[in-house]
């Protein structure tokens, strides 16, 4: 490793010894630990407050972002530097964010200037949180599909329509949203891509009540809805090429979700100190083989993305291998999960109470069933594959 | 290390995919199979295989060898998969070798190394005495005698036997409580007195023999390793040869793949391309997604060797256990999306189906190592 590189590394262990508070260097306990920022997000703590303010006045919630947008302005050495050294200490993502992880990149690339100086800077300090505006009632699958209208009116949209399945929709300040301009065109070519403040008069937000219980997504109604026209990106009715470059951003974070969390105990390990042994081997032979198989599966598939990412930095493009990535990620979770349920047994089928955080194992496994259905389902991943990587025809 | 391969590996993998294209596709192999006096491999294109360098490249140049690592002979051994290229690679270049850099025997290294590198002495591993893989369950007795020992017992399931012109052997020279424990190794002659050879032809034209060891008298020179201590080399030894066999299943897996592909854009039924059918598109697409993992795993494992990492163990089992899955897989619905015409001996797909069988087979199949890798990671 370089002088350079090797002075950076030592900067920055000196700076987060410094900088992030010692409450920020333990794994989450809860999903209400992490931080989503926004206008009107409620820190947990002082010291959750501190962490985000020191990240983002470097620029390290978005450290590869260009610094004249407020992002860290670095290399993809010194971001796998930080990344090391910010798991090296246990500390916690500073900010969680659509922003950064899917409607940045897409700015980034489409924005005009104005837009990047207006929307990057209160990504980074996550100032604005963001929902996604994607499908709808008949735009599932078939996304393209999608017919909210937005009809010009000189200087400004007038959106109509509804949007679902919108990630928490109801704590969304601002929404990136995907709106048909062109009723005529084929289907593909009359979307665009806005950008509104979901404060703006006319937008109801509706969540939906999941089968685990809770409302991770909401149904969002927008009638008459006015949206300046500076605020939309790219070119008018090419908004589909925006919306398949953020997909893939979607479907790799989805896909990372196959790799168990830093951190958190591998499923034998969990399995011995539940289940217990006999000569060794875990007691229940049955289980252990399927423990096994699903070990072995979660070890091949991290070094198939350790690969991955060492073949894009010797120069080879990813490409529709992220829809496999997506397929195979979200499958082994559920698989995680549904193991994880047969190992806790009738613990695990408590529903409230706080001996299981209010059923928090059974509500996790629940929701696990989404995972192969959002960012485009398991059949769609496979189509893809099936067409843009083997060739076949159809 | 970066999980991509450098510049020289490449160069060698192509080199191996070129000479194997043109001096030993699969009709190569076919002909082999189709003339009965012939045996497992042939000789000549032995020596050209060895001409190449193939029988070298693990060796330490002080042994006349290449000393270029085991990811090389994995990608030879990988493009020697996808054409079905019969060889002593693994019995000779990979097992026998191993095993005698392993054991750090001088005399021996320097007698035999040499003579491997160049292609004239060909070595086979015999360590199996029951029809399921069992390495450390050892029967076989070596009793003091003299100078040396003498060698009683049978043992089976012995690649390549019949050209062999020495045995790496497993004996037992004392019994413990934990069964590894007083093993020994011991290179004899495959000429030595007492020692019978009856060879049978295998599924995949490859031949097995067992041996038969009556009262056979080897000096105490032919020792590998520590007395009593054989077991960690030939765990070690056997490590490195499923890493390699399972190089070979990946190349069985990819090359059936890619017919199977193709020939899914050129069959019609019903007036289209039945490549067309979602039924058919997401079994392909996922046997894709099963390959690239046995890629990975695959590299990783080669990776290893050559680092002489902890995890080699525990690589090589996940190894054996997603290659021989993925190539089950990938060589049945060969089959299956050929329809008909795979389950013909004219057509060359069921020959892919053969070799994995033996494959994944010998030295422990997919559950043996399941429960291995489990043990290796404490459950």
């Amino acid at each position: 490793m370089s002088d350079d590189l090797n002075t950076f590394r030592m900067e920055v262990r000196e700076w987060l010894e410094e900088n992030c508070p010692e409450e920020m260097r333990s794994p989450m306990e809860s999903d209400k630990d992490a931080c989503w920022g926004g206008r009107n997000f409620i820190f947990q703590s002082e010291a959750q407050q501190r962490w985000l303010e020191c990240m983002t006045a470097r620029g390290w919630t978005a450290p590869d972002w260009p610094k004249e947008y407020g992002g860290g302005g670095l290399n993809r050495e010194q971001l796998k530097i930080l990344n090391h050294e910010l798991g090296r200490i246990n500390a916690r993502p500073a900010l969680y964010s659509f922003g950064i992880s899917m409607l940045g990149p897409a700015l980034l690339k489409y924005g005009n200037e104005e837009q990047k100086q207006t929307f990057l800077p209160p990504i980074v300090r996550g100032e604005i949180r963001w929902a996604q505006g994607y499908s709808e009632p008949n735009a599932g699958s078939d996304l393209a599909n999608l017919q909210a209208p937005a009809v010009d009116m000189g200087d400004h949209y007038i959106l109509n329509g509804s949007k679902i399945w919108t990630s928490y929709g109801d704590y969304g300040d601002w929404m990136f949203c995907l709106v048909r301009t062109d009723p005529d065109a084929p289907k593909h070519q009359g979307i665009s891509f806005m950008l509104f403040d979901m404060e703006t008069p006319g937008i109801t937000v509706q969540p939906i009540k999941l089968i685990s219980g809770r409302s991770p997504f909401c149904e969002v109604f927008f009638e008459d809805v006015r949206i300046p026209k500076e605020q939309q990106v790219g070119e008018l009715n090419k908004g589909w090429s925006i919306a398949k470059y953020l997909l893939t951003h979607e479907r790799e974070m989805i896909s990372w979700s196959g790799l168990s969390k830093t951190g958190s105990d591998p499923l034998s390990k969990t399995a011995m100190e539940v289940i217990g042994e006999s000569g060794g081997k875990l007691d229940d032979l049955i289980l252990r083989a399927d423990i096994a198989r699903f070990e072995a599966d979660e070890l091949a598939f991290a070094l198939t993305i350790e690969r991955a990412r060492d073949e894009v930095k010797a120069g080879v493009s990813l490409g529709a291998v992220s829809s496999w990535f997506k397929y195979f990620g979200t499958e082994l979770n559920k698989q995680r999960y549904n193991l994880l349920m047969d190992i806790h047994g009738n613990d695990a089928l408590a529903w409230t109470g706080e001996a299981s955080n209010d059923g928090k194992l059974a509500r996790d496994w629940l929701r696990t069933k989404g995972n192969s259905i959002e960012g485009g389902t398991s059949e769609i991943q496979l189509n893809i594959v099936a067409k843009h990587i083997l060739g076949l025809p159809g | 290390m970066a999980l991509v391969l450098n510049e020289e590996q490449t160069m060698l993998r192509d080199a191996a995919k070129d000479f194997l294209g043109s001096r030993a596709p699969v009709s190569h192999h076919r002909q082999l199979r189709d003339n009965e006096s012939q045996g497992g491999f042939s000789l000549e294109l032995w020596a050209e295989m060895a001409e190449m360098g193939w029988a070298a490249i693990i060796i330490p140049e002080s042994y006349g060898g290449l000393d270029y690592g085991y990811t090389g002979l994995g990608l030879v051994l990988e493009e020697s998969g996808r054409t079905l290229s019969p060889s002593p690679l693994i019995s000779t270049a990979l097992l026998g070798a191993s095993a005698l850099i392993l054991s750090g025997n001088e005399d021996l290294c320097e007698q035999w190394l040499p003579q491997i590198a160049s292609g004239e002495k060909l070595l086979s591993l015999a360590f199996e005495e029951s029809s399921q893989h069992r390495p450390a369950t050892v029967n076989t007795l070596a009793e003091p005698e003299g100078d040396g020992y003498r060698l009683n017992g049978t043992k089976l399931a012995v690649m390549d036997g019949d050209t062999a012109d020495a045995f790496i052997i497993s004996v037992r020279t004392r019994r413990g409580d934990d069964p590894c424990e007083g093993i020994s190794l011991f290179l004899v002659p495959a000429d030595a007195d007492g020692l019978g050879i009856e060879t049978t032809k295998l599924l995949d034209n490859h031949r097995s023999s067992k041996i038969r060891l009556e009262n056979v008298l080897v000096s105490r020179s032919q020792l590998l390793g520590p007395l009593h201590g054989g077991c960690p080399i030939l765990k070690k030894t056997l490590d490195r040869g499923r890493i390699g066999m399972a190089a070979e299943m990946l190349g069985i897996a990819q090359e059936t793949f890619a017919r199977t592909v193709e020939y899914l854009k050129e069959r019609k039924q019903f007036g289209v391309p039945i490549g067309i059918f979602q039924a058919l598109q997401h079994r392909a697409a996922i046997l894709f997604g099963e390959i690239e993992l046995c890629k990975s795993v695959v590299l990783k494992a080669l990776q290893a060797i050559d680092e002489d990492s902890d995890e080699v163990a525990l690589l090589a089992s996940l190894a054996k256990i997603k290659c021989g899955q993925t190539a089950s897989l990938a060589t049945a619905e060969g089959i299956q999306m050929h329809g008909g015409i795979g389950m013909t001996d004219e057509f060359d797909i069921g020959f892919f189906i053969k070799r994995w069988r033996s494959l994944n087979q010998q030295l422990g199949d997919s559950r043996y190592h399941l429960d291995r890798f489990a043990r290796l990671k404490a459950f």
